[in-house]
C-alpha cells in the first residue's frame, strides 16, 4: 500500500477542514506501522480516507495504491470489494460494532457469505473457528450472543470477524482505548503477532506512545494532518528528529517519569492552520524561518524523513531565517 | 514525619470495615415472590487511613470498586457496613441534611470534564455554584471568589471564561473549571476520579502538575482514583491497589513499584505499554479478564488469573470449564470434536462447587473422562488448577472431581506494606504443605 500526496478535508459552517494535508506512506507486506498523534491532527480521517471510508461532505485526492489500483478514484463499488477480503477495519468500541440479536456465528456466516459466496456450511464454520480460536475464543461459545462476552473477548471478536477474510491489510483505530491494562497488553500482543500468525500488515493509529513502541516496527507521527516524522520505531523513538516527537515523548507519563513536562498551547485549528511550520506556535526550536516558509520534507540516515527546517535544506533558509524565535508566553487560555 | 507522633490527630479520614453492596434487580417473577436475586459487592470489607495532606492512590481495573469506593467515602452511595469517620465524625449514617453541610469540606472531581459541566451554565454560574448552594456569597463577592478560583486553577484572565459556556472550552480547560468548582469552598479533602484519563496525553501532565500545586499551596488531602499505575506513581505518596472490592495491597508508592509483592499488582505494572523502544509486548500476562463481581471466585479472587496459585487459593468447578476452554479454543475441529463428545454437560460446572460430578458424553463412560482428564494434565503440567485437585474418581457416567477446600486470603503487614495473598501467609502455606502430603 501507497499513499501519494493524499488529501481529505471537510466542508463546515466555519469554512474548510483540512484533516489530512498532503500525505504520503508506504506500508510494506507484513509490516506494522504506527500512527501517533495528539486527538484532532488528523490520524483517525487518515486511517479512513485510506479505506475511502468518508463521510458526506468530505472530498479526497491524491493517491491510495493498492496493487496498482488507485482507491481514491475508485468506484464505490469497486471498494466495496477490496474492504474486507483486501483491506479490514477495526474500530474503538466493540460492542457498537457487534449486532446485539445476532450470534457470533451469524457475524461471521454473514461476512464470509458476502465475500466469498462459493463456501459451503462446513467450510465457513472450520474458519470461523480457526480464526476465533487463534484469538482465544473457544468453540463452545460460538453460538452465543456478543453481551455474553467480555470488552477484551468482543474486541478479539472484532478482530477475527477482521481477519477471518484474510486481509493484506489491517487498520486498527484506537483499538485497546477503552480496555483495563492487562487486557490491552494481552490485545497489543495479538496484533504484534499478526504478521507471523496471518500475513497481515497493520496500519496502528493511537495517541499513546507507549503502544507504538511496544507493537510497531515502523512509526509516524502526524500533527495538523501531515506528517511530520517517520522512521524505525527504535530510531525515532531514542533520537527523535522533531522536536513535536521530542516533546510528545517527553510528556508521555511513564513509570519512569520523574519530572512532568507538557507541551505549551494545543494542535491548530485545521480550518486556517498556522503559517510555515504548522507547530512554529509551540516549537521550543522554532526559527524565524519557522514562521514564513513551509518546511521541506528532509531524508535523513537509514529510512527516515522528517518535515523540519532544523534538517534543512540548508540553501533554502533565508540569511536571517536561522535565528531563533523569540517566544511569546502561551497563556493556559490557549491550552487543549 | 509527624503522623508518626500523633496518629489521631493527622488522620482525616478512617475508613473500617467498609461494605458496599448493590443488590441485583432478578427476574419480575423472583421480585414478585420477594426473593432477592443476589448482590454485587461492590466494595468488600476494605479498611484504611487517609493521613492529612496525604495523596493517597485507588488503583484498580474496571470492575475493582475504585469509583464506588470514592462515593461511599463521601456519602454519595449509602454503605452496607462499617464505618467512614471525617474528622472524628462517623459520617456513614448521617441524613442527607447533615452530609450536605460535610460536604464544603469534601469535594470531588468526576472523570468526564464533558459531563461534569452543565452544558445551559456558565462558566461562572457552574463553578460559583456550591457559592450558590450553601448560601455562601452573592453579587461582587461571588464574582470575586469565582475569578478568584478560576485564576488559581490558572484560567486566567478570569474575565474571559466567566461568561463563556462549556462548549467554548477545550477539554482541559473545563477540568480546570471543574477543579476550580470543587476547591472553591476551600475543602479539606478531594476525591479526583480519574481526572486526566478523559484527556490527551500532552494535557494530562498539565492538569496533575496544577493538582500537585494545588496541594502545595493549600494542603489539600487527595484521594487519586486510577486505573492508570504511571499517573499514580508520579503522583501519589500511598497506593492502595482494588481487585474485585478488595484491597489487595497497600503501601508507600515507592515500595508498590520498587517491590511490588501481590501477584495482581506484578502483572499491572508488567502490562503498562512504555514508550521504551528495546522492551517488547510482554508474554506473561494473566489470562482472562476481571471476573463477574455479582459471583466472584472462591478463596482469592484473583487466582484464575493468578500463574502461582496453589492448593488452597480457591479451585473450583468454574476453573475447571475455564480450562477446557481455553484447551479447546487452540485445537483443531477435529480434536476438539473428540474431546468435546467424551464430556458430557459443561454448564453445570458453572455453579461454584469444590466438589462436583464432570458428566460424561452420551455412549462414554466416566472412565474415557478421566483418561481425558489425565492426558491434559500430563500435556499442561505447568497449569495451576492441577495444585488444586484432591482426588478423580472414576464412576458409571462421570468423574467424581473433588478439590481442596479453599481458604480466604487475609490482609497482612508485610515490610512497609500490607498484602492480601496467600504466598505471604505462613499459616496458608503450611496448610498447602499438608494437603500436598495428604494425597502422596
Amino acid at each position: 500500500m501507497s499513499v501519494r500526496a493524499l488529501r481529505v478535508y471537510y466542508g463546515t459552517l466555519r469554512g474548510t477542514v483540512r484533516a489530512v494535508d498532503g500525505v504520503s506512506l508506504d506500508i510494506g507486506a507484513g509490516e506494522v506501522l504506527g500512527l501517533v498523534g495528539e486527538s484532532g491532527c488528523g490520524k483517525s480521517t487518515l486511517g479512513r480516507g485510506i479505506l475511502g471510508l468518508l463521510p458526506e461532505g468530505a472530498a479526497s485526492d491524491g493517491e491510495v495504491l493498492y496493487n496498482g489500483q488507485n482507491l481514491v478514484t475508485m468506484s464505490d463499488k469497486e471498494l466495496r470489494g477490496l474492504r474486507g477480503p483486501e483491506l479490514g477495519l477495526i474500530f474503538q468500541e466493540p460492542m457498537t460494532r457487534l449486532n446485539p440479536l445476532m450470534r457470533i456465528e451469524e457475524h461471521f456466516a454473514e461476512t464470509l457469505k458476502q465475500h466469498e459466496p462459493s463456501l459451503d456450511n462446513r467450510e465457513v464454520r472450520r474458519r470461523s473457528l480457526e480464526t476465533l480460536g487463534r484469538m482465544g475464543i473457544p468453540p463452545t461459545r460460538f453460538r452465543q450472543y456478543p453481551h455474553e462476552f467480555s470488552g477484551g473477548m468482543r474486541q478479539r471478536i472484532m478482530i477475527a470477524l477482521a481477519l477471518v477474510l484474510r486481509p493484506k491489510l489491517l487498520i486498527a483505530d484506537e483499538p485497546t482505548t477503552s480496555l483495563d491494562v492487562i487486557v490491552e497488553a494481552q490485545i497489543l500482543r495479538i496484533l504484534a503477532d499478526l504478521r507471523e500468525d496471518f500475513g497481515t500488515a497493520l496500519l496502528l493509529i493511537t495517541h499513546n506512545l507507549g503502544i507504538v513502541a511496544e507493537a510497531c516496527d515502523r512509526v509516524a507521527v502526524m500533527y495538523a494532518g501531515q506528517i511530520v516524522e517517520e522512521g524505525s520505531a527504535r530510531q525515532v523513538f531514542s533520537e527523535p528528529a522533531h522536536p513535536y516527537t521530542r516533546e510528545l515523548l517527553r510528556s508521555t507519563i511513564s513509570l519512569d517519569t520523574t519530572k512532568l513536562h507538557s507541551i505549551p498551547g494545543a494542535p491548530p485549528n485545521l480550518i486556517a492552520p498556522p503559517s510555515g511550520c504548522r507547530f512554529h506556535p509551540r516549537c521550543p526550536d522554532a526559527m524565524h524561518v519557522c514562521v514564513t516558509k513551509a518546511p521541506i520534507e528532509q531524508a535523513l540516515d537509514g529510512s527516515r524523513r522528517v518535515l523540519c527546517w532544523l534538517h534543512g535544506p540548508a540553501g533554502e533558509v533565508p540569511d536571517d531565517g536561522w535565528s531563533q524565535l523569540e517566544r511569546q508566553q502561551i497563556a493556559v487560555a490557549e491550552e487543549a | 514525619m509527624s503522623a508518626l507522633e500523633s496518629p489521631q490527630e493527622d488522620v482525616l479520614v478512617s475508613v473500617r470495615g467498609l461494605k458496599t453492596y448493590y443488590s441485583l434487580r432478578g427476574s419480575f417473577g423472583q421480585r414478585l415472590v420477594g426473593r432477592e436475586a443476589g448482590h454485587v459487592k461492590a466494595v468488600d470489607d476494605v479498611s484504611f487511613d487517609l493521613y492529612r495532606g496525604e495523596v493517597l492512590g485507588l488503583v484498580g481495573e474496571s470492575g475493582s470498586g475504585k469509583t464506588t469506593l470514592g462515593r461511599t467515602l463521601l456519602g454519595l452511595v449509602p454503605a452496607t457496613e462499617g464505618t467512614v469517620t471525617f474528622e472524628g465524625e462517623e459520617i456513614t449514617h448521617k441524613s442527607e441534611r447533615d452530609l450536605r453541610a460535610l460536604r464544603r469540606r469534601m469535594q470531588i472531581v468526576f472523570q468526564d470534564p464533558h459531563a461534569s459541566l452543565n452544558p445551559a451554565m456558565t462558566i461562572e454560574q457552574s463553578v460559583g455554584h456550591p457559592l450558590t448552594i450553601h448560601r455562601i456569597a452573592r453579587g461582587g463577592e461571588y464574582r470575586r471568589r469565582v475569578s478568584e478560583a478560576l485564576e488559581t486553577v490558572g484560567l486566567a484572565p478570569a474575565e474571559q471564561f466567566l461568561d463563556k459556556y462549556p462548549s467554548d472550552l477545550s477539554g482541559g480547560q473545563k477540568q480546570r473549571a471543574v477543579i476550580a468548582r470543587a476547591i472553591i469552598l476551600n475543602p479539606l479533602l478531594l476525591v479526583a476520579d480519574e481526572p486526566v484519563s478523559m484527556l490527551d496525553m500532552s494535557v494530562r501532565a498539565k492538569i496533575l502538575e496544577l493538582m500537585l500545586n494545588l496541594k502545595r499551596e493549600f494542603r489539600f488531602t487527595y484521594l487519586y482514583i486510577t486505573h492508570d499505575l504511571a499517573t499514580a506513581k508520579f503522583f501519589c505518596d500511598r497506593i492502595a491497589i482494588l481487585y474485585l472490592g478488595r484491597i489487595v495491597e497497600m503501601g508507600p508508592s515507592a515500595a508498590i513499584y520498587d517491590d511490588p509483592k501481590h501477584p495482581y499488582t506484578k502483572a499491572l505494572l508488567r502490562a503498562i505499554p512504555e514508550p521504551d523502544p528495546l522492551r517488547s509486548v510482554p508474554r506473561d500476562l494473566p489470562r482472562g479478564e476481571v471476573p463477574d463481581a455479582a459471583s466472584p471466585p472462591l478463596g482469592c479472587s484473583f487466582h484464575p488469573r493468578c500463574s502461582v496459585a496453589f492448593e488452597v487459593c480457591g479451585w473450583e468447578s468454574r476453573d475447571l470449564r475455564d480450562l477446557l476452554e481455553i484447551r479447546w479454543a487452540q485445537l483443531s475441529e477435529a480434536e476438539f470434536e473428540a474431546e468435546r463428545s467424551t464430556i458430557g454437560d459443561i454448564v453445570p460446572l458453572d455453579a461454584p462447587s469444590t466438589s462436583f460430578r464432570l458428566a460424561a458424553g452420551s455412549g462414554r463412560e466416566g472412565g474415557d473422562v478421566l483418561t481425558l482428564l489425565e492426558t491434559i494434565r500430563r500435556e499442561t503440567p505447568d497449569e495451576p488448577f492441577w495444585k488444586g485437585v484432591r482426588k478423580l474418581t472414576a464412576a458409571d457416567r462421570y468423574v467424581e472431581v473433588e478439590l481442596f477446600t479453599p481458604l480466604v486470603p487475609r490482609l497482612l503487614p508485610l515490610g512497609s506494606s500490607q498484602v492480601e495473598c496467600h504466598l505471604y501467609d505462613h499459616d496458608a502455606l503450611q496448610e498447602a504443605g499438608n494437603r500436598r502430603a495428604e494425597t502422596l
